[in-house]
């Protein structure tokens, strides 16, 4: 759990980072949005101590951070810094196992690790391992920046823009791949970004920042159905914020709630139960059916959707 | 090309090789430059056991001068030394200027002659393009990887160690490079304080107006700095090799 207290910043007369709270729950992913030069990097690379806070505090689980030695605290927070700043003179390998070795890990243990962060981002250890960063597409240096961030399984990852290198492809891969590391290690995230539809996959929160202050701090449903802002409404977008609210609903929620006990008339479409209910909106349009089936992963179906059941659930309430 | 510029060098140490071992085998070359009929190959000593000894003295000196010159470029580079900067450039960019000759002048009196002086000369006479490069290759490292040496955890220390030196050791060894040839030549000197070196063979040809000796002395120093020079380049595209420069 992090806890942000008034966090400020303040270089000469102007303040970059504006008395900032907000708390990060221990396995949750938080996502800081905001337009450039709003303060973004400064209050994450405040949270590890990059930058030392004008005035305010941080806690993880409990700690105040400036109670420990900053190079001692950063060794235990995973950071993807901004443009991936690998070492240009060390391998792919010897740039993930960073921090295992500054902590003094065994060599078997750093080359386990390495190896199964290689392959969860889609590295392959045989070809990349020995590669030099200049030899890696910058996608692929975002990867192992990523890797790097994680490899001493931190309980607490900051990371700034770490996909935006990405193709959109990849970049779906890359942040399945992220919530599959919060899922598998528990791990609580703070990531920046400036891609709306990122900050709505990704996040658990979303923070909206502009000239250095926190303008609203929720769930990302919230930011649409209840803006605090007139600035939070500009950013999140006007045209598409019903799609957008579908696609923060799973399938099987809605599915299970408001099902039907009869199996409708007509063709159906069959769904799996973690789409989101814009995924289904969008397959029922396509397939010209009435209704969907929600199926686990056994294919066991768990319930129907109708597109006028998604339709009430576009409007905010 | 590079198969042309191979056999070149290899020529080149060919020959020194040969000639510093058996030099007799080269009389009928330097004949020629003394027609009054002295010996046309250097007599008065070994010449292998002067090229080692010219080697031996350069190699200690630029040693030297590394180390001292390497190690102030870290300190003034550092966050609490930028301030000595400027003073450290005086001084040193004071020992290049001022004339080794002056140097082996003023030290005679104080450590006696033979190879100290000699070394005091070409120390701080290699102190330049060392510590300038070490500074300019330590400026050079980019801002990035060493915000994520620090955001990893790595103390001053070890980012220096583990990613400062490695990313400027290219250029710091160039500097070692310069320094190195630069003194093979300023070495030749020595021997008028009576350090053994190629020097004498150019001393001793000008002393007994034997121009063959001159040159003998002359070529030597100067295929050995050559050859010098490849080496230390060698090494450094070695180092390249594993480093960012593809
Ligand atoms: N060391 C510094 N000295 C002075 N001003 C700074 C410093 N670092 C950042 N700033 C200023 O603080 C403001 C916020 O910078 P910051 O890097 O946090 O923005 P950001 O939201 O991350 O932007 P971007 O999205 O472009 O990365 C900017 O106006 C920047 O110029
Ligand atoms: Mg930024």
């Amino acid at each position: 759990m992090i806890e942000i207290e008034r966090l400020t910043k303040a270089y000469g007369g102007t303040t970059v980072v504006d008395e900032v709270s907000f708390t990060v729950e221990r396995g949750s992913i938080t996502v800081v949005v905001g337009t450039s030069g709003s303060g973004k990097s400064t209050l994450l690379r405040m949270i590890n101590r990059l930058v030392e806070p004008s005035a305010g505090r941080v806690r993880i689980d409990g700690r105040d951070t400036a109670k420990e030695p900053a190079h001692l605290l950063r060794r235990r927070i995973g950071y993807v810094i901004q443009g991936n700043g690998l070492f240009p003179h060390r391998t792919v390998a010897q740039n993930v196992a960073t921090v295992p070795r500054l902590l003094g890990w065994d060599e078997t243990r750093i080359a386990v690790r390495v190896r199964e962060l290689l392959e969860l981002l889609q590295l392959d250890p045989r070809d990349y391992a020995d590669k030099f960063p200049h030899q890696l597409s910058g996608g692929q240096q975002q990867r192992v920046g990523v890797a790097r961030a994680l490899a001493a399984e931190p309980a607490v990852v900051l990371m700034d823009e770490p996909f935006g290198a990405l193709d959109p492809i990849i970049r779906a891969k890359a942040q399945q791949d992220l919530l599959e590391v919060r899922r598998r290690y528990g791990t609580t995230v703070v990531v920046v970004t400036h891609d709306m539809d990122e900050a709505f996959r990704l996040g658990d929160r979303v923070a909206v920042m502009s000239r250095g202050r926190v303008l609203q701090y929720d769930r990302p449903a919230a930011l649409l159905t209840r803006p605090a802002d007139p600035f939070v409404t500009q950013l999140t977008g006007v045209a598409d914020r019903a799609l957008r609210l579908l696609s923060l609903r799973r399938a099987a929620e809605v599915a299970t709630a408001s099902s039907p006990s009869d199996p409708p008339i007509g063709n159906t479409a069959r769904v799996r139960e973690d789409a989101s209910l814009r995924d289904v909106l969008s397959e029922l349009l396509w397939s010209g059916s009435p209704a969907a089936a929600v199926v686990d992963a056994e294919g066991r179906t768990l319930g129907w959707l109708t597109v006028a059941a998604i339709l009430a659930q576009a409007r905010a309430s | 090309m590079a198969r042309v510029g191979a056999a070149l060098k290899f020529a080149a140490l060919a020959a020194l090789a040969t000639f510093l071992v058996v030099p007799q085998r080269f009389a009928s070359l330097f004949a020629p430059l003394n027609p009054s009929g002295a010996p046309p190959i250097y007599d008065q000593g070994n010449l292998l056991a002067l090229a080692l000894a010219h080697l031996g003295i350069v190699c200690l000196a630029a040693v030297a001068s590394a180390v001292v010159a390497v190690t102030l470029g870290i300190l003034v580079t550092r966050d609490r030394g930028a301030r000595f900067l400027p003073l450290s450039r005086t001084l040193v960019g004071f020992g290049q200027t001022f004339p080794p000759v002056a140097v082996l002048a003023l030290a005679v009196p104080l450590v006696g002659f033979g190879e100290k002086p000699t070394l005091i000369a070409l120390f701080a006479y290699g102190l330049l393009p060392v510590f300038e490069n070490t500074v300019a290759g330590l400026k050079a490292v980019p801002a990035e990887p060493l915000d994520a040496a620090r955001g990893m955890g790595m103390s001053a220390s070890e980012r220096l160690r583990s990613v400062e030196l490695p990313l400027a050791l290219p250029m710091i060894l160039e500097g070692v490079r310069l320094s190195v040839v630069i003194n093979v030549g300023t070495a030749t000197i020595g021997s008028t304080v009576a350090a053994k070196g190629l020097g004498e063979v150019i001393i001793a040809g000008l002393l007994s107006n034997n121009d063959a000796f001159v040159l003998q002395g002359g070529l030597a120093t100067g295929l050995i700095a050559v050859l010098l020079y490849e080496a230390i380049g060698v090494l450094e595209r070695r180092v390249c090799r594993t480093s960012r420069i593809a």
